[in-house]
């Protein structure tokens, strides 16, 4: 009867008591690390003796970089008024020469860059100005929708590679000597491995590149597929800020002290319409890159910075001391004054 | 109709005053008003007008009075037995349900609709839709719709499963089998097919399919039980009703036929209308004829009725919406951060775009030719601008742009990591084993999942008194009968118990609960020649008779002794019953008509002529018994105030002060007490009465407040019986409770019904007064005296403050109000409210006697209307409702003898009022911090990435460049940081549960609101600013004028972000679980795992660049140099605040750690201080 199940409901009933686990008690197992005087100066110490050597080291090796940079766009041209008027010519003759000294000595491999100024390659009309695609297919030859206005020629026909990026190739050229000996530069692997196998294509040629009406930059030679075009690889890595160096190739060979190199420049390259600097750099390298003092200065400073604060807070410590996890420092139970 | 009574309630409630809480009976009517106060705060309007908030008992009386009469158009007319008809002219909805929400088709569009409702999703659509536009285009498509895609997903994945189930569920429900009248003949029917009209059968512990009107049951006079558990949780039976008229008829031999006319489907599931035309006869019909579905039927071999609401009609659909949601005063207040987010990202982005415009204006001349703007397009012959739009227009896309680039600036998945911690709180509270209640085996309930945090922060509690403090098990322990207190010998003689009755043969029936017996009672009660014997046979009588109460026999293993089991919605009249019974007065047989009472071994029968349920306005009960030695005698009992008003104080006035003096005696011991009386009706008045009666209780419009009158006119001139005595037993823990509660700092507030003396009392044995306290007793009956007696209590209140806290040493002297419904009336509403809330607030402890459940509300919202404190109010019963919806911030229902209708107007039920210190303690205290944390991380780790693509845009001539790929900016909140918050959210812990309940002080940290408030928002904005500038000018100051491209340093900053966020989480987190663990370097190897993926793309221009760039040292170094740098100012500044802050929690947290080899040192005196530490 149905009152029988009544009385015994109580007794039959599955406790719903929640299983106990260590989890829902939030009981887990914890670390509780808690800053104690003895571990915050340990820390800091730790962060000075760690920062402070990586600081000296790094200005070491920036000290020991060897670089010439020599800055030619306005010396390479005639007269201050006409620069565009010169530099969009074709006729006139764009030869110019440098002459460089050398500070130090420079071991090979010495990197030869050509640096831009003020040349925003991550504006953002410029960046998205590429079709990745056509790059390394030639199936896609024709999806250049994203290169506008140097997608496809006047009358239709696809510009391979297309964009902004590719139309602007940097197209100055220089050939140095040394005592009047040519100095051989190596223009092979300037350009990442990853994009000569997978990004341009090898079966890619360029077609219809750089025959509109407004020249961009260099040409590229249509016989030459575009895994090979290592220039036009390593301009199309776009920099990530508007002071920027290109690899343009290797010296193998050391350079004395006090030598003087002689640079053919052919002063292309049209940075002259929106006041651009060029700038030709001959520089070693160190693992921390080029020459560069931050990183040395920083790691010195946050080193000193955590030594000046390991001082202070053990001072603090020593005449200001506080009893870890003492009760009477409770608000409640200090006297109410 | 809904709003019709509503406003019927307004009018109404302030015409009873001062209805004390129900201190004895609750009845079906009572049930009804309470149910329905309910549901109306959840559809008015939560006002601050304490008036607004429904009262009990008034909903029948107002619905009665607006209830003109059940006009046709109004009306459903069905036709019994003749479902064709019934349905001819009105499509009533047939009985198949759907709870399902979509169905295939309508599924995408439907469930699309409803998660746009948040506006949050609206944000992300109207930039992911401004995203498409190819001017703005900034982000690819993919990546930009990408996590709205996904959350919409996940939603949507969520929802289908969810309805898939409620789908399966409604084909089982709607498959199920009911007994339906077909042709003269009962045959199964799938619950599906069933249509209003038709006649029903069902059979014991059957479900009911629909609601559906009782004709007749196997019990000869026509009751029927019910439990009503998947209704409203309520598991003890309840009696229904089949009208006489019907009951009488076999519905299988003899067709029936008639005509039902009833009120249009509602959700009151307390409350029906109808009337039934059978036979020419016309009857009415109320709630104790309907069974509604889902209901179970118990103790009755079958039922048969008809059916009047199926389907979605039924009241059980009707009511099956959701929790109450509320939002959480942490999420208000994050709201005012968000505006100035919302200012700030206004602010980047005009920068951007004035710059941009400046930058545009200065190289007008040179855009043309310049090799990386190129304005002109001359490939189609013409020179014609591209994508160039005009200087203006630039300026604004511009600004678009960087919208769309800068648009994690307002947190919005915030809100998903909030919703998804708060789950995990939700669960880690409900499986807490010290909130779970084993004698009624619930545990706590999570019904609001939105104001977790709040409960950190609660200040004041109000809490009722009956079944929340006290255990609502209601004992006899004393009477004063007849003027002669029966309490002295109470040595409480454990007699009784087994009340052995012969009756016939061999059957043995023994009252269910054993009640301690006074012995002197006993022997009086046997005497029955002497007048003491009389006084004490017809209150005992009137104890048995004059109740609601239903016997039930209950087999035990022995087959000669049977159990009588008290069954009845009111605790005190079941243990009023019981004691009877103990005293040889055992109520044996109820039905419509008559009781049978076993009166010392003699079995009486007694008709059952009429009953006048219990109401708040008239606070007393009355039935009309025809007796064995037919005297008509009418029982009355109620509460005292009310009694005495109605008893003739010309005859016995001895005995009247005698009892007087009594019932003050009991109050003073905690006890409640109840006054019994009696007259004889002489048969002309009986008669009187009998037509009034009829007449009132058929009448359509205010029968309620008709039926009252005809209460009011026979319940007077009553002879006083006597009193009883109940206590109600504090429950376990609650004195530990308020004292951890108020050391907390928390001010706890008791309303309760009962008188003051009792409520006094109560409040010394559960420690809220204290014999230190002074007390200000406010009870007055005029406004002027209440003004006059407010300003004495604060010209006290003022001298004890200002009195040198010197005498006493460190602690001040306390304060306790008491103050009494009556003289809330006055003050409440008028002017005086404002000094009453001076005074409170000055006072340690409030305790508000003989308040209605209106004053309740009124209460709250004198303190919620005047702070910000916030307020928590908890209690169990139906009185308690208005109480709980007020309280806005947090409403805590007690899963108690009352019912349900507290646990189902409130944010969150538990067991027992200790539960309580846990809950507001610990879970409070972690989810409060917990959650402060979460969001201000929140905020500062999209903003950092925010601010690292502004510092960026500063130098690509301000054109939304980003060197991060979209993916990546995409990913960064979605998947790189969010589970380490979302982890730490739900399970860091800043103390240990032992150490939050040793000092319920450190509570304040929430009240104080240190976790979160403005100035921390600034200085975590400060340090978000520093952070960001180290994140972004390490790798450009280490990378100016080099080589390097820009996808290389764009994965430099990302890695570079998040490992910077990451390691910061890190710093902050308290306790490292192996979770913790997981979720922080799991964040940081899948990020690097990501970004080697996005790498290895070949199709995006950074093709291959993270495996250049991390062969180089710089990259390495440059990565802990943003990490070290980035955070050590915030190190330093954390180490110095830890240090020599002071901060209680801190302290707590170090004592939790060294506390065992510091207890050995001398500080342990010092640690004995903190428990015997003096109230405050």
């Amino acid at each position: 009867m149905s009152s029988d199940d009544v009385s015994s409901l109580p007794s039959k009933k599955v406790s719903r008591k929640p299983i106990y686990s260590r989890f829902t008690q939030q009981e887990l197992p914890a670390c509780k690390p808690i800053l104690t005087p003895a571990l915050v100066i340990g820390i800091l110490i730790c962060l000075a003796i760690i920062f402070i050597p990586i600081g000296l080291l790094a200005l070491s090796a920036s000290e020991n970089v060897v670089e010439v940079v020599d800055r030619y766009d306005d010396a390479c041209i005639p007269s201050t008024n006409q620069k565009v008027g010169f530099i969009k010519d074709p006729a006139t003759n764009k030869t110019c020469i440098r002459s460089l000294t050398v500070p130090k000595k420079m071991r090979k491999p010495i990197y030869v860059y050509y640096q831009l100024d003020n040349f925003y390659q991550n504006h953002r009309r410029y960046v998205k100005s590429r079709s990745d695609r056509q790059l390394w297919s030639p199936k896609s030859e024709s999806s250049t929708n994203l290169c506008d206005p140097e997608g496809q020629t006047g009358d239709g026909k696809p510009i391979v590679p297309c964009g902004l990026i590719a139309w602007s190739l940097f197209n100055d050229t220089y050939a140095l000597s040394k005592n009047d000996a040519a100095l051989q530069i190596n223009k092979k692997d300037i350009a990442w491995r990853s994009d000569r196998t997978h990004k341009f294509g090898p079966n890619v040629y360029p077609k219809n590149f750089q025959n509109g009406p407004l020249i961009g930059g260099g040409k590229l030679d249509e016989n030459i597929p575009l895994s090979q075009q290592e220039d036009l690889m390593v301009w199309m890595r776009t920099a990530a800020l508007p002071t920027f160096r290109k690899l343009y190739g290797k010296i193998e060979t050391d350079l004395e002290a006090n030598e003087r190199i002689t640079v053919t420049i052919q002063n292309n390259y049209n940075t002259y319409s929106f006041n651009g600097k060029k700038k030709l750099v001959i520089s070693t390298a160190t693992w921390i890159g080029g020459k560069n003092d931050f990183i040395g200065r920083m790691y010195m400073a946050i080193g000193g910075t955590s030594l000046v604060l390991a001082v202070i807070f053990s001072l603090l410590y020593v005449f200001k001391p506080r009893p870890l996890g003492d009760p009477s420092y409770l608000s409640w139970n200090k006297n109410p004054q | 109709m809904d709003s019709h009574s509503q406003i019927e309630v307004n009018e109404n409630s302030p015409q009873f005053p001062d209805p004390i809480r129900s201190s004895s009976t609750r009845s079906i009517l009572s049930k009804a008003s309470g149910g329905h106060s309910l549901r109306e705060v959840n559809f008015s309007e939560l006002g601050l007008k304490p008036v607004r908030h429904g009262s009990r008992g008034a909903e029948s009386e107002g619905f009665n009075a607006s209830y003109k009469e059940i006009h046709d158009d109004d009306a459903r007319l069905i036709y019994i037995n003749d479902p064709e008809k019934t349905n001819e002219k009105f499509e009533f909805a047939g009985n198949s349900i759907r709870t399902g929400k979509y169905s295939v088709l309508t599924f995408l569009p439907r469930n699309l609709f409803e998660q746009f409702h948040r506006v949050a999703y609206i944000y992300f659509l109207v930039i992911a839709v401004l995203n498409q536009l190819p001017q703005l285009a900034v982000f690819g498509r993919g990546a930009s719709i990408m996590p709205l895609a996904f959350v919409l997903l996940v939603t949507a994945v969520k929802d289908a499963y969810e309805d898939f189930r409620r789908h399966r569920s409604d084909k089982i429900e709607n498959s199920r089998l009911a007994w339906v009248l077909v042709d003269e003949k009962f045959q199964q029917v799938r619950w599906k097919d069933i249509r209003v009209g038709e006649i029903i059968r069902v059979c014991a512990d059957e479900t009911l399919p629909c609601d559906m009107v009782l004709l007749s049951t196997s019990d000869s006079t026509g009751v029927a039980y019910v439990q009503t558990t998947n209704l409203d949780g309520e598991s003890n039976l309840k009696t229904r009703y089949a009208k006489q008229e019907t009951q009488m008829k076999n519905v299988e031999n003899e067709k029936i036929s008639g005509l039902i006319k009833c009120e249009k489907p509602n959700r009151n599931i307390y409350g029906f209308q109808a009337n039934l035309d059978v036979d020419g006869k016309h009857i009415s019909l109320g709630p104790s004829n309907i069974i509604l579905r889902g209901c179970e039927l118990k103790n009755t071999e079958w039922t048969v009725g008809v059916a009047v609401f199926a389907g979605r009609e039924t009241k059980a659909m009707l009511n099956n919406s959701g929790a109450p949601s509320k939002r959480s005063r942490l999420e208000t207040s994050m709201n005012r951060e968000i505006i100035f987010l919302s200012i700030f990202l206004c602010a980047l982005c005009t920068i951007v775009s004035v710059l941009h415009g400046i930058w545009l204006r200065h190289h007008k001349d040179e855009l043309d030719l310049m090799q990386f703007y190129r304005k002109k397009d001359y490939s189609k012959g013409d020179e014609e601008n591209y994508k160039y739009y005009g200087w203006g227009m630039e300026v604004f896309f511009v600004f678009l742009m960087s919208v769309i680039v800068f648009q994690i600036m307002i947190p919005i998945s915030l809100y998903i990591s909030m919703e998804l911690v708060r789950v995990g709180q939700a669960f880690l509270m409900i499986r807490d084993n010290m909130m779970y209640d084993e004698a009624s085996s619930s545990r706590f309930q999570c019904r609001a999942l939105n104001i977790n945090e709040d409960l950190g922060q609660i200040k004041y509690v109000f809490s009722d008194k009956t079944g929340t403090l006290t255990e609502n098990k209601m004992e006899f322990q004393c009477a004063s009968i007849g003027g002669i207190d029966y309490s002295s010998g109470n040595g409480g003689v454990e007699d009784g118990q087994i009340r052995i009755l012969d009756r016939g043969g061999a059957q043995v029936f023994r009252p269910k609960m054993k009640v301690k017996v006074d012995p002197e009672l006993l022997n009086t009660s046997k005497r029955k020649h002497t007048s003491e014997g009389r006084h004490v046979h017809d209150f005992f009588l009137a104890l048995a008779a004059c109740n609601t109460i239903v016997p039930l026999t209950v087999e035990t293993p022995d087959p000669v002794v049977k159990l009588i089991d008290y069954q009845g919605e009111s605790p005190d009249e079941q243990a009023l019953v019981y004691a009877a019974a103990a005293y040889g007065f055992m109520l044996v047989e109820r039905t419509s008509g008559h009781i049978v009472i076993d009166v010392q071994g003699e079995r009486q029968r007694f008709n059952v002529l009429g009953l006048h349920e219990f109401d708040s306005d008239r606070k007393r009960m009355s039935v009309i018994l025809g007796c064995p030695d037919k005297a008509i005698k009418v029982f009355v009992k109620g509460a005292d105030t009310s009694m005495f008003s109605v008893i003739d104080r010309s005859q016995n006035l001895n005995v009247l002060k005698a009892t007087e003096t009594h019932i003050q005696t009991y109050s003073s011991k905690g006890l409640r007490t109840l006054v019994v009386g009696v007259r004889e009706l002489s048969s002309s008045e009986f008669e009187q009465w009998q037509s009034s009666y009829e007449v009132a209780s058929t009448a359509l419009m205010g029968r309620a407040s008709l039926l009252r009158k005809v209460a009011n006119n026979v319940e007077h001139h009553l002879g006083i019986l006597g009193a009883s005595a109940i206590e109600d037993k504090l429950q376990q823990g609650v004195p530990e409770a308020i004292d951890s509660l108020r050391t907390a700092g928390i001010k706890v507030w008791v309303l309760t019904g009962d008188k003051q003396e009792t409520a006094i009392s109560i409040g010394y044995s559960s420690k809220l007064l204290t014999s230190k306290m002074t007390q200000i007793v406010i009870n007055n009956n005029s406004l002027e005296s209440c003004r006059k007696s407010l300003i004495e209590a604060l010209v006290v209140s003022k001298k004890l403050a200002d009195a040198p806290s010197g005498v006493s040493g460190n602690c001040r002297c306390q304060l306790g109000l008491i103050i009494d419904g009556t003289s809330l009336v006055y003050i409440l509403d008028s002017e005086l409210e404002e000094q009453l809330f001076e005074l409170a607030s000055k006072c340690d402890v409030v305790l508000c006697c003989r308040v209605a459940p209106l004053q309740k509300a009124g209460i709250v919202a004198l303190i919620k209307s005047r702070t910000d404190d916030m307020t928590l109010a908890i209690g169990d019963g139906a009185n308690d409702v208005s109480m709980i919806q007020m309280a806005d911030v947090v409403g805590i229902g007690i899963s108690g003898q009352e019912g349900r209708q507290a646990v189902m107007a409130s944010d969150f039920a538990m067991g027992q009022f200790k539960f309580l210190v846990p809950l507001l303690l610990v879970h409070g205290h972690w989810n409060y911090n917990r959650m402060s944390y979460m969001i201000l991380y929140n905020f500062y780790r999209n903003a950092v990435f925010v601010l690292i693509l502004f510092w960026y845009v500063l130098f690509t001539s301000y054109t939304l460049t980003t060197a991060i790929t979209d993916w990546s900016s995409v990913l960064y909140s979605v998947l790189y940081t969010s589970v380490p918050t979302i982890i730490v959210g739900v399970l860091d812990k800043d103390l240990s549960r032992t150490s939050l309940l040793k000092h319920p002080q450190l509570y304040g940290a929430g009240q104080r609101q240190e976790s979160y408030n403005g100035k921390l928002f600034w200085v975590t904005m400060l340090d978000t600013l520093w952070q960001s500038v180290a994140a972004f000018f390490v790798p450009f100051l280490a990378y100016w004028g080099s080589s390097v491209d820009g996808s290389s340093l764009g994965d430099l900053w990302t890695l570079g972000v998040v490992v910077m966020v990451n390691i910061h989480l890190a710093m902050d987190v308290t306790r490292w679980y192996w979770m913790t663990h997981a979720a922080i370097w799991g964040s940081i190897i899948a990020t690097f795992l990501c970004v080697i993926a996005i790498d290895m793309l070949p199709f995006l221009p950074g093709y291959w660049a993270i495996f250049h760039i991390v062969k180089t040292e710089l990259f390495w170094v440059c990565l802990s140099l943003i990490t070290i740098g980035a955070l050590l100012p915030r190190f330093a500044v954390k180490v110095f605040v830890q240090y020599f802050g002071h901060n209680d929690i801190q302290i707590a947290r170090e004592a939790e750690k060294f506390g065992n080899s510091r207890r050995n040192s001398q500080t342990q005196i010092e640690m004995h201080q903190i428990f015997d530490l003096p109230q405050r």
